[in-house]
């Protein structure tokens, strides 16, 4: 079971990236969860500055981007 | 390596394309004012000097150029912000002296990407990281005030000198209100739980290669002009309108030279007015025409782009009332400057 977090308090782009990272989920035909970080201080300990951001297992893999359902299928592979 | 170097052979394809549209945008660039022309007095067989001649023509002139120009300097600066994060940005600043450090900051906040919805982890990231106060504001300043969509309507509507001005005075702005700000000692009205707020590392992220930047600079283009389009439209309309039929020196009374709170007037108005600024300047830029003074209209500009009732409410979460308040009050003041200062000289 992988763990996927989207990192953001609120936007417009977070909601966007989040859509996405549950498209490459259902894509990838793999076991995730997908779950909103939206605290200000968990967001901070994970050290990422720039939202919306992606992390894998625990791994901020991208910040301050909104990536693609097929950009966040390469980190579930 | 290769794949990280522009000139490597594998990535031929990319620079024939570059060359080839680059070459086809300068082929229609250069068209735009005989097609307006055509436009207007052939195909809708409008008479030269008239008002209505007058503003068709300058409509279908203005519009598509100064969206080919936004589009390729998006897309420039999409490529350049590639090689810049934020925390790139922090580490670079981090530890810094001031002065030269306000210096730095004012300049990497118009090539570091950052939107003002991040403002508040940006701000944690950097004063906690031993960041100096203000020079995190000077980034704070210059990061919206100097922004390619200002510069290119500035650059199409008003021409390279106004352009320059602003990006200068933006510039000495951000520095000299982070510097204020930071001499201020005002360490202690940022909220108390920002100095408590653990922060982690991220770790490194991987490093685009080329096609990765330019899909970067191609979605910049994509996101930003897509956002803007209808406002400069918008704009240009309403401001070839003015430009046809609003009478000469209608302004000079109001925004003119001689009208001493037209200054603080523009800058109140302007501040609670937020990101549409594609949509002001082509208005302003009309009025300019009509007798209102170039300072006054630069504060105006300024005050819309670079403080705005928005960002108060961000930045409140992190910035006790006092510090907020200096901030607002020191850019102000700085905007104010600018607008008589140009007032005076020009």
């Amino acid at each position: 079971m992988r763990k996927i977090q989207i990192l953001g308090t609120g936007c417009p782009k977070c909601s966007t990236l989040m859509a996405n990272a549950e498209a490459a989920v259902k894509a990838a035909g793999i076991e995730a969860t997908v779950e909103k970080v939206d605290q200000i201080a968990d967001i901070m300990r994970m050290g990422v500055m720039s939202t919306p951001a992606l992390a894998v297992d625990g791994v901020v893999k991208s910040a301050g981007k909104v990536l693609s359902a097929a950009d966040i299928k390469k980190f579930l592979a | 390596m290769d794949k990280f170097d522009i000139r490597s052979p594998g990535l031929r394809k990319y620079r024939v394309a570059g060359v080839v549209g680059l070459a086809l945008w300068w082929l229609v660039y250069r068209s735009l004012a005989p097609f307006a022309a055509w436009f207007a007095y052939s195909l809708c067989g409008l008479t030269k000097g008239t008002h209505l001649g007058a503003t068709v023509e300058f409509f279908v002139f203005e519009s598509p150029k100064v969206l080919m120009l936004l589009a390729l300097v998006v897309f420039g600066v999409g490529i350049v912000r590639s090689f810049f994060t934020p925390e790139r940005t922090r580490r670079i600043l981090s530890g810094r002296s001031e002065s030269a450090g306000n210096v730095l900051a004012a300049l990497l906040g118009i090539v570091t990407p950052f939107c003002s919805c991040s403002a508040v982890p940006l701000f944690i990231g950097f004063v906690t990281t031993g960041v100096p106060l203000g020079v995190t504001f000077s980034f704070l300043v210059s990061s919206p005030m100097v922004n390619e969509v200002a510069l290119v309507l500035l650059f199409g509507l008003f021409g390279w000198k106004v352009a320059a001005i602003y990006l200068g005075t933006g510039l000495a702005i951000a520095i000299l209100s982070g510097w204020v700000i930071g001499r201020l000692r005002m360490e202690k009205h940022v909220e108390d739980w920002v100095f408590q707020t653990h922060v982690g590392d991220a770790g490194p992220e991987a490093e685009p290669d080329w096609p990765a930047r330019i899909r970067l600079g191609l979605d910049a283009v994509k996101d930003i002009v897509g956002r803007v389009w209808l406002y400069v439209l918008i704009g240009i309309g309403v401001g070839a309108g003015i430009h046809g039929y609003v009478p000469e020196n209608f302004m000079a009374s109001i925004m003119g030279k001689g009208a001493w709170w037209s200054v603080p007037l523009a800058v109140l108005i302007g501040v609670p007015m937020y990101s549409n600024a594609a949509g002001i300047i082509p208005v302003v830029q009309a009025l300019l025409g009509k007798g209102a003074a170039l300072g006054t209209v630069l504060a105006f500009m300024m005050a819309v782009i670079a403080l705005s009732l928005p960002e108060a409410i961000i930045l409140r979460k992190v910035l006790k009332p006092r510090l907020l308040a200096v901030f607002f009050g020191v850019v102000a003041i700085g905007i104010m400057a600018v607008g008589y200062l140009f007032n005076a000289m020009m």
